[in-house]
């Protein structure tokens, strides 16, 4: 009875040992390290593609597990973006003020530096004071703390309410995508604080450190990685134990699960501030491999991308999410990047930096349509571990017949 | 002795020759010959009054001639004549009294008067008098628009004496105004003023407000001591209360002079800087100067050495604060023309805000309207179906691209829209009925597929219309006839097209209602929406009500596009725009409820235009608080304004 978690979940050995294979692998063949076969803008797109894959971790346990279709997960990935960009931001400019003032005369005061900073960062916006929000931006643990913890609170907040008024389904959906949209409106604002439509940029450069950035996004590209790893285990290990049977019941039937006396709510907000953190840990590893962040990152679509593809990988199954996360992701970058070939019909060339979006959103359709297990679902066939077909009749339009609708899940 | 004879030789003349002499302008011209020909600003006035008042027939032609700078003066005799190029060297002169062309010669004989612009705009005023009665309207009215840019003390007069002669009822309203609002600016008589204010007072127009506030307009002074007589002060000022910082108050005292300019820190880095010698400053090491207390110990040092001007301290500030009179003073000196333009002034300003509030309310509808406009389609596929379409609005965006074609083929703006209009909803009802048929049909047990797969046809839709009309806006033009604005007063007003969305709206609030009310197929639409089992059952095809009515929503979401289309650029994000306000207004109205729908938008409307009155440089932020209001909203009413009870609630 006692098996270890390992012994139960042998998928995330498998996946564990994969990463680790990938990261060796890709380490060897860098320009920074090893062999010089893989360009470091590529192990750039690697390591920000591992990022993604931890984002749609999050996004499997609050929607494959838990039936919450979030909108919203990106808007805390950029959340985390941000409170890092603070800091990369801040101290990289305050050792280039600090450098730049030590050739004057008389040495600078400590409040004539950080206006100086404060000139430089804010000058596009034209304002030049700190607003309020960037209190602890001098701050590396402080604001590492924020990373995590200011996405978390609005996620505590946002859920709290909307999980205390039984806001379920798609109107949950609804609502989280209005939330990232005023969060990306707000953002866009001059006098928000966090530099409107501009951004933060210049994430690329650590402050501090002489590398050269073959070798930091070597650094990046494990920290991504490890971040996966540890993210994974600790997803499958939600999702193992009681409470991983308790959101899965609140996915297939939330009254039910109600009735039994648990704390709906308490699960569905833990479950949700806890993937809140996770992407924002996911954001924070990676805009500063982006080098630049903006409020149209945060944008609704994106959030929509992200449901995109965890049902292409395949939902309520963790290696479904990153498959679906890392193949569509580096499609998307081969397609859009113009690496395709054009494909010329004659009287048209069908090119694919244009038709991409097309083909994505109806092969979007398609599996949603034809294939709701995802790609997830080929591991299925090829391990010939199909469920038995418990399917009664096609399900009619309506849906009060319960039994039919938990067939069908 | 000369003059007094060539008078009374002109006088016999006159007499004689009444015919010829009678009215003529060139012995005026003579009397002013010398000023005239020197054009100087200083002394050109006596000259020009005396030819405007001298009521002459050609007074004005002659003040245009010589303004265009083409009136020329023969150097043999010092007439006056009207001068125009005979060829290269030659002037052809013309008389100013007859008309006639009196000769031809040759340049070097003649000069040219070129009066600068100051002179320029003393002979301008001059001719307003007579522009002002010009037999055109057109002139007078020109007249009138350039007074009223341009006012001037000067004007008034000629203004006054011409209302009685002006002929146009629409001119003598404009001109009895202007006359008004010159007296308020201008009349030496502060009675006159104070009359003219309080007639005014009250009235909305812009005119008004700005004669009335350089009035009150004031300046900030300072003076030692008490506040002197004879001036007409607007406040006494305490340096440290609200809006005026003590910082401000010793600024102003050393911009008069009244205390020694304070040394900034930028300054004292700078002394600082220049006076380093050996390594230290005032016997302070440079090392040491990253601290402000170190600074100032260095500054006080080479301050007590005389090498710098001290610094001023609190002390000293407070001091000369307090031995000094701050008060705001107005620039009119006449302190009743002062109190009565502050009370006509604020009794407009209450005007002001009633008809602020009521166009705010104009606006708010229409901004409702619109929203309306695009959440009926919703209300009908989301709202009574419960089917989530996220592509709603690229059929919105389809509506309005058809709008655009239909405008390359059909040139003429108004029937283009009328062939448009059906056109949309035929183009998104087959659309809508082909997504229901192919996708949605698949998926009703399953809402939150529905949601994923028609984003995924929103994206290939949206990507589509890219390749297709490209990413540059396209505009669909709308007819002439709903060009301009609706304009009550100057302060309210609202565009023709916003009143036409305005009534479209409604006419689709009339339509949605009698379909669903009072014909077979919205009968069938609400029985499948209730219970499609015991709907079938009953002999109704679900699969072909559901289709209908899904195509009837899309197909308004077209007509929508259409009228969207007319205020808002094309573009192929035209519809992403509007779809996550239209879930909105659906969701905050209540599900499944036309009147609430109504009530969302209406909700919404004025909810967003009243955030941006409140901060009205930002509507990024009047968006982001309304999302907010909204969120916090749903938290009170789950279901929305309006919400189904019993059965119909489902769930």
């Amino acid at each position: 009875m006692q098996r270890s978690f390992i012994a139960k979940n042998p998928s995330v050995l498998i996946f564990l040992a994969c990463l680790a294979l990938f990261t060796l692998i890709v380490t060897v063949l860098s320009e920074g390290l090893g062999l010089g076969m893989i360009s470091t803008s590529f192990i750039k797109t690697l390591g920000k593609t591992l990022c993604l894959c931890l984002i749609a971790v999050a996004m499997d346990l609050i929607w494959g597990f838990t039936g919450i279709l979030s909108l919203g997960h990106f808007a805390f990935f950029g959340l985390g973006g941000y409170m890092i960009g603070m800091w990369l931001m801040y101290e990289r400019t305050r050792l280039i003020v600090v450098e730049s003032l030590s050739q004057a005369e008389i040495p600078p005061t400590s409040s004539e530096v950080v206006d100086a900073i404060g000139n430089q960062i804010f000058g596009v916006v034209g304002a030049s004071e700190f607003p309020l929000i960037w209190a602890f931006a001098d701050s590396l643990f402080l604001q590492l703390l924020l990373v995590v913890l200011v996405p978390g609170l609005l996620a505590l907040v946002f859920g709290w309410l909307a999980f205390r008024s039984r806001v379920t389904g798609v109107y949950l959906s609804i609502l989280t995508q209005a939330m990232t949209l005023a969060l990306a409106l707000y953002l866009f604002q001059n006098d928000s604080g966090l530099r409107g439509n501009n951004g933060l940029s210049g994430l690329q450069n650590l402050p501090g450190v002489e590398a050269s950035q073959d070798v930091v996004s070597l650094w990046f590209l494990w920290a991504s990685a490890l971040a996966l790893g540890l993210g994974y285990l600790l997803a499958a290990w939600v999702v193992s134990g009681k409470f991983g049977s308790v959101i899965r019941g609140i996915r297939d039937n939330e009254a039910r699960v109600r009735f039994l006396g648990y704390s709906v709510e308490t699960y569905k907000l833990m479950i949700f501030t806890l993937t809140a953190c996770i992407a924002a840990i996911a954001g924070a590893l990676y805009y500063p491999q982006a080098g630049i962040i903006n409020p149209a990152e945060i944008a609704p679509i994106a959030s929509i991308y992200l449901a995109v593809w965890v049902a292409i990988g395949g939902r309520g199954r963790l290696y479904g999410a990153v498959i679906g996360a890392a193949f569509v992701s580096l499609l998307s970058t081969w397609f859009t990047g113009g690496q395709a070939p054009d494909i010329p019909l004659g009287f048209y060339t069908i090119k694919w930096v244009d038709w991409w979006l097309v083909l994505l959103g109806l092969s979007f359709v398609a599996v949603t349509l034809f294939a709701p297990k995802g790609m997830g679902g080929l591991v299925d066939l090829w391990t010939q571990a199909r469920a038995p077909n418990r399917h009664g009749a096609d399900l009619g339009p309506d849906d009060s017949a319960l039994r039919e609708q938990e067939a069908s899940k | 002795m000369l003059r007094l004879f060539l008078a009374s030789l002109a006088l016999l003349l006159s007499c004689v020759t009444a015919s010829a002499e009678e009215g003529a302008i060139q012995p005026l011209l003579q009397e002013h010959r010398e000023v005239i020909a020197k054009s100087s600003r200083k002394t050109i006035g006596p000259a020009i009054d005396a030819i405007a008042n001298s009521s002459l027939p050609q007074a004005q032609t002659m003040l245009e001639t010589w303004a265009a700078k083409s009136m020329w003066m023969r150097k043999s005799d010092g007439r006056f004549f009207v001068g125009e190029k005979a060829d290269s060297k030659n002037y052809r002169l013309i008389d100013f009294d007859t008309g006639e062309v009196v000769g031809t010669f040759p340049k070097k004989e003649l000069k040219q008067l070129k009066p600068n612009s100051g002179v320029r705009a003393l002979i301008g005023t001059a001719l307003v008098q007579f522009q002002l009665l010009d037999e055109d309207r057109a002139k007078r009215q020109a007249a009138l628009t350039s007074i009223q840019r341009d006012p001037e003390a000067a004007l008034l007069t000629p203004l006054r004496a011409s209302i009685e002669q002006e002929p146009d009822a629409g001119l003598k309203a404009q001109k009895q105004r202007l006359e008004r609002l010159l007296t308020i600016g201008y009349d030496a008589d502060p009675a006159a003023r104070i009359a003219a204010i309080e007639e005014m007072s009250g009235d909305l127009g812009v005119d008004v407000r700005a004669t009335l506030n350089p009035l009150v307009a004031t300046t900030r002074d300072v003076t030692p001591g008490a506040v002197p007589e004879g001036v007409n002060v607007a406040a006494n000022l305490t340096p440290g209360e609200e809006g005026f910082s003590e910082a401000e108050a010793y600024d102003l005292l050393v911009t008069k002079g009244f205390a020694p300019a304070r040394v900034t820190p930028d300054e004292v880095r700078l002394a600082l800087a220049e006076n380093i010698e050996g390594g230290t400053v005032g016997g302070v090491p440079v090392a040491q100067l990253d601290k402000d207390d170190a600074r100032v110990r260095a500054y006080a040092a080479l301050a007590e050495a005389g090498t710098v001007s001290p610094l001023v301290n609190p002390a000293d500030i407070q001091a000369a604060l307090a031995a000094h009179a701050f008060f705001e003073t107005y620039a009119e000196p006449i302190v009743e023309v002062t109190t009565a333009a502050q009370d006509a002034l604020d009794n407009i300003a209450l005007k002001v805000g009633v008809n602020q509030t009521l166009d705010l309310t104009l606006d708010a509808l229409s901004l409702a309207s619109i929203y309306f406009l695009a959440a009926i389609g919703l209300a009908i596929t989301f709202g009574v179906m419960g089917v989530i379409n996220m592509a709603h609005g690229e059929f919105i965006m389809m509506g309005a691209y058809t709008g655009y074609v239909v405008q390359q083929i059909i040139p003429d703006h108004t029937v283009s829209i009328i062939v448009a209009i059906p056109l949309a909803f035929a183009v998104t009802f087959a659309a809508g009925v082909a997504m229901e048929r192919l996708v949605i049909r698949w998926l009703y047990a399953r809402p939150l597929e529905t949601l994923l797969a028609t984003f995924g046809i929103s994206i290939a839709l949206q990507q589509l219309a890219k390749n297709i009309f490209g990413t540059q806006a396209r505009p669909l033009t709308a007819p002439g006839w709903l060009d301009g604005a609706w304009v009550l007063n100057d302060v309210v007003s609202i565009s023709y097209i916003r009143i036409a969305i305005f009534i479209l709206a409604l006419i689709f609030l009339g339509v949605f209602l009698f379909i669903m009310k009072r014909t077979r197929l919205g009968l069938e639409t609400r029985a499948v929406t209730q219970n499609p089992a015991m709907a079938a059952s009953m002999g109704i095809n679900p699969g072909r009500v559901n289709m209908l009515t899904f195509g009837l929503g899309s197909g308004i979401a077209g007509i929508a596009g259409v009228a969207i289309g007319l205020f808002a650029k094309v573009t192929s994000e035209l519809g992403s725009d509007y779809i996550v306000q239209s879930f909105m207004t659906v969701v905050v109205g209540g599900v499944g409820n036309i009147w609430g729908t109504l009530a969302g938008a209406t909700m919404i409307g004025f909810l967003q235009k009243g955030i941006e009155w409140l901060n009205p440089s930002n509507t990024l932020a009047a968006q982001t608080y309304m999302i907010v209001f909204i969120i916090i909203f749903i938290q009170f009413r789950p279901r929305g304004i309006i919400a189904l009870k019993g059965r119909a609630a489902g769930d």
